[in-house]
């Protein structure tokens, strides 16, 4: 039996503020041995952020922290920021969310490595700098030597990354604290980074604390887990234990509430209702027990503890719910779902084939090039950037078209092309059978914009924080002349119809949530009645048991009254369970376009195939056993016009091909072929 | 609280049957959050009162401003001369009303009138960008060079110190180094995520900069708005102090302090109570601000949920 490399007991930090005192953490225990893996889940708020940095002693003067940490034999708590210093960075290290802003901007990346690696000891310029390169080799950047000289600027978001983790490995460190490492990342950059924790663990064999809100990720990484709900672990138990043996409802809730990337069944999913508590002046209660199906009487009158439910054969398996025992495996209690499945409303169109509906949005070969500028004053043309480079695709009515990939692929210049009813030199864009070339002057132009609206992705920022919800419901309805009474009734309605009390109708946005400022966004964009609605990642920012409800929502929307969707996300995951049909978009181009099920079950397109292999699946058996690509390298300048297909580069079928048909890679830029319903842009496919 | 499905029947029928409610405007909102700030009611108690001063007062007063005692000379305050007479034999406490008068009527339209000017302007440039924007700011950065304060000067030494002149001048002169702080501000409002929405629903564009950009730069305008008050009082009182202001018989709030100030240690009156009139209006302004500032901010603390 070997002492743990960090154990912590109690620990319990509170803020205070205008409010009343934000009690953030309220008692955490856990044990970590070296070289093992302890993933931290939950939702925003939930604490786990907090805990991290209680450990590492970042946290302001005024929090007030009690409990015990014990690093390698030493108490952290108590000790000042001085002593602290010697510990972290050097037996503690730490990888934050945001390569962008956990880098110096003003610093080369050499100097920033080598002030992390002579800060804790001894070293002369030359065998710093040495070790330096080895560092930014082992976390495998090209060209070390040279990449010591540049700035944070003049790298991707990946590799960053990858230099924070080469600082972070830089002195060695016992206790290696991941808060969010790939939250920021696209899936294929994730994969490769959580691949690169790995490798760093194992040559430090480092213990790791891997703080995530991805079900996924935690599958794939973590050996223990720990799940936290308001301030508290709710359950924690070894990952196979968590995931097949869940015994707590709110892990039982996260788990139903991720959409699957590998499975096709349409069934709804399972939303988490209502919102996490505050966390101030909290009852003795389980703070779960307002959101939670099964809670009884009980629950309201004390918190529960965190009790042993393992039994030897399955090792230890806590859970703080009283109840706990009467659940059994796959999330049953008395033989029925702990979380009731929501109805799913019949589709008024499932009965009419495809080709008998009306194409409500259509575009045919839209291009957008952005010059390339140099010089303050005279300014001379250098070159283009190739944003979108002749798409097509036409969405029917009661039809989900999503277009997926990384960013910087074009697919958010896509929308704003369409949203700006950009006229095409060598293409149409057709909303509802009208083209946007014929549209002159405003009266049109707003008759046109009553059939598409858009719902954008960052809840807060959408809408107007001078305005009320019932002024911003009514806006689009007031652009088009609507009369005042009406446009009220028609509010109450659609507050209504996306699940929001319409009483609340005079309150300012910041007094909702994010689920529901996104429900209000919504219901804005159904104000006109419109064929298409555009979305523009709908849930990324939204919390996993919120974004189940928002797309559980959207589905039902769909359903009743017969809109298109045109969605535009990086979650595979997402665009799986809610698209009819998908086109997969790399450097302006569609590489991959079909119906949803062809393209998940039978992806043809090296791309394709990559993406889909780079997401987390959330379970700990699936996860670990599949095959995997990862994609090396990143996105490719869009400057470049080479002439052959542009994913040549990071391409794995490339790779393996003669040296003839590399030619033609290389030479002949590959064009969408195929049936369609499943048509790919690769030579060899 | 928010319901994860739709219940079956929504239509225009049910929803009205459920919710027989009036819905509260927003100056109600408005006005709610602002009375629950004290200072600012405090504020605005005083303003109320300085504006009732200036303006019955005059109508009280046992002497006219311009009439002069010539049995009480340079008095100190007394029951026949409330604030006490000027060397001359004026009668303090009139001239007091009469200057406070004038003076709010300069700050207030020199005020009001940059602020909107400004505003407008601002973000308007900020919002259509292209070459309305690069005109309107060849405009102010070809405005800042003018010797703004010797043009003032000039023109109201010429109308004879005639305050409306005076007050338009001020605004001539006043509007763009604001109107060119607004644009900075508003440049980061027009790439904001509403803004882009309200273009998508086909808003038209001025409406869009007054109900969109105005309001999220609220707190900057009324903060503006009450600098600007006081701005314009310093401003007239250098005017008058160089004796390009308004000119007697007709008195302001700075003529009568730059009067006053030279007698500080002989009549202290004549220095006192136009300064305590000056000063008390500053404050209430400033308190008025702050509560308008929290009542418009959805996001300030002291305001509450509303």
């Amino acid at each position: 039996m070997t002492n743990p490399l960090l154990s912590v007991r109690d620990l319990k930090v509170s803020f205070p503020s205008e409010t009343g005192t934000v009690d953030a953490v309220r008692g955490i225990s856990f044990d970590l041995k070296a070289g093992r893996t302890l993933g931290i889940v939950g939702e925003s708020g939930s604490g786990k952020s907090v805990t991290s940095l209680a450990i590492m002693g970042l946290l302001d003067e005024n929090v007030r922290i009690s409990g015990s940490i014990t690093f390698d034999g030493q108490e952290l708590l108590g000790k000042s920021d001085k002593q602290l210093s010697a510990i972290r960075g050097n037996g503690l290290a730490m990888i934050f969310q945001d390569p962008l802003s956990s880098l110096t901007p003003v610093f080369s990346i050499g100097d920033q490595l080598i002030e992390a690696l002579t800060v804790h000891r001894k070293l002369s310029k030359r065998a710093a700098w040495a070790r330096a390169v080895e560092l930014l080799e082992t976390v495998g950047l090209p060209n070390p030597e040279r990449r010591m000289k540049s700035f944070p600027h003049e790298f991707s978001g990946g590799m960053r990354q990858r230099v924070v983790i080469a600082i972070a490995m830089a002195n060695k460190p016992k206790l290696i604290i991941a808060d969010e490492p790939t939250t920021a990342l696209d899936v294929t950059i994730q994969a490769q980074i959580l691949d690169l924790i790995a490798k760093a663990q194992s040559e430090t064999g480092a213990a790791v604390i891997m703080i995530t809100h991805d079900m996924g990720v935690v599958a794939k990484t973590a050996d223990d887990v720990l799940v936290m709900y308001a301030g508290r672990p709710v359950e924690k138990a070894p990952v196979h234990e968590l995931f097949h043996r869940t015994r707590m409802p709110y892990s039982i809730g996260l788990l139903g509430a991720i959409p699957r990337v590998d499975k096709a069944e349409k069934q709804p999913l399972v939303p988490v209702k209502g919102n996490p508590p505050l966390l101030i002046n909290l009852p003795d209660a389980c703070p779960f027990a307002s959101r939670c199906p099964i809670a009884i009487d009980a629950c309201h009158t004390r918190e529960p503890d965190l009790v042993d439910v393992g039994n030897e054969k399955m090792g230890e398996h806590h859970a703080a719910c009283i109840r706990s025992h009467e659940i059994t495996d796959g999330g049953l209690i008395d033989g029925r779902r702990v979380f009731p499945l929501p109805d799913v409303s019949e589709r008024a169109l499932a009965g009419v084939p495809r080709e008998d509906r009306p194409v409500t949005l259509e575009v045919r070969n839209m291009t957008k090039t952005f010059p390339l500028m140099k010089g303050a004053f005279l300014k001379r043309k250098l070159g283009e950037v190739h944003a979108i480079r002749g798409i097509s695709f036409d969405i029917r009515e009661g039809e989900t078209m999503a277009i997926v990939g990384e960013s910087g692929c074009g697919k958010t210049t896509t929308l704003l092309q369409i949203m700006d009813l950009v006229e095409q030199v060598d293409g149409d864009i057709l909303i509802g059978g009208t083209s946007v070339a014929d549209v002159r002057g405003g009266h049109a132009e707003r008759t046109l914009r009553r059939d598409i609206q858009i719902v954008f992705q960052d809840p807060m920022g959408a809408l107007d924080p001078r305005m009320t919800v019932a002024d911003i419901i009514a806006e689009p309805l007031r652009a088009i002349g609507t009369k005042k009474a009406e446009s009220e009734t028609r509010v109450d309605e659609l507050m209504d119809l996306v699940g929001l009390d319409p009483s609340h109708s005079n309150r300012f946005p910041s007094a909702f949530s994010g689920g529901q400022r996104q429900r209000i966004g919504i219901a804005r964009a159904l104000a006109t009645n419109p064929k298409v609605v555009v979305l523009d990642e709908p849930v990324s920012a939204l919390d996993v048991s919120i974004q189940a409800g928002v797309i559980n929502l959207l589905d039902e929307l769909k359903a009743k009254l017969g809109l298109s969707y045109l969605f535009v996300a990086h979650d595979l995951s997402v665009v799986r369970h809610i698209a009819d049909r998908v086109a997969v978009m790399y450097l302006g181009a569609f590489v991959e376009q079909g119906s949803v099920n062809e393209i998940f079950e039978d992806p043809q397109h090296p791309y394709t195939q990559a993406l889909l292999s780079a997401i987390p699946i959330p379970d700990p058996d699936i996860e670990r056993t599949r095959e995997r690509i990862v994609l090396t390298g990143d996105l490719a300048s869009a400057t470049d016009q080479s002439g052959g297909c542009s994913f040549a580069s990071r391409c794995q079928l490339f790779k393996v091909l003669p040296p003839e048909d590399q030619a033609r890679c290389l030479g002949e830029v590959p064009p969408l072929t195929g049936p369609e319903n499943h048509r790919n842009a690769c030579h060899f496919r | 609280m928010p319901r994860n499905s739709i219940q079956p029947a929504v239509g225009p029928e049910t929803t009205a049957i459920r919710l027989p409610r009036k819905r509260m405007s927003k100056w109600e909102l408005y006005s709610r959050r602002f009375r629950r700030n004290r200072p600012a009611v405090a504020g605005l108690v005083i303003f109320a009162v300085l504006v009732l001063f200036a303006v019955v007062a005059p109508l009280l007063a046992r002497y006219d401003h311009i009439e002069l005692d010539f049995l009480n000379l340079g008095e100190p305050p007394s029951g026949e001369h409330w604030l006490g007479t000027t060397s001359a034999g004026n009668d303090t406490f009139a001239q007091v009303a009469i200057g406070l008068q004038r003076s709010l009527m300069i700050a207030v339209a020199v005020s009001v009138g940059t602020t909107v000017i400004s505003a407008v302007v601002g973000t308007a440039a900020a919002y259509f960008s292209g070459m309305f924007e690069r005109l309107t700011l060849l405009l102010i950065h070809f405005l800042m060079v003018v010797p703004t304060f010797l043009l003032l000067a000039m023109f109201s030494n010429d109308s004879g110190g005639d305050w409306r002149t005076i007050s338009l001048i001020m605004i001539l002169i006043g509007w763009f180094f604001p109107a060119r702080v607004i644009w900075t501000m508003a440049l980061s409002l027009r790439e904001r995520e509403y803004v882009h929405a309200a273009r998508y629903m086909g808003v038209p564009g001025m409406k869009i900069v007054l109900r969109h950009m105005l309001p999220n730069i609220g707190s900057l305008l009324v903060i503006n708005f009450t600098l600007g008050v006081v701005a314009a009082v310093m401003i007239e009182t250098g005017l008058s102090f160089l004796g390009f202001g308004v000119k007697i018989p007709d008195v302001s709030l700075g003529s009568l302090i730059g009067s006053g100030a030279n007698t500080i240690t002989s009549a202290p009156w004549l220095f006192y109570f136009p300064a305590a009139a000056l000063t008390l209006l500053t404050v209430s302004m400033a308190l008025v601000a702050d509560g308008l500032r929290d009542a418009f901010d959805p996001t300030s603390a002291a305001g509450g949920r509303a």
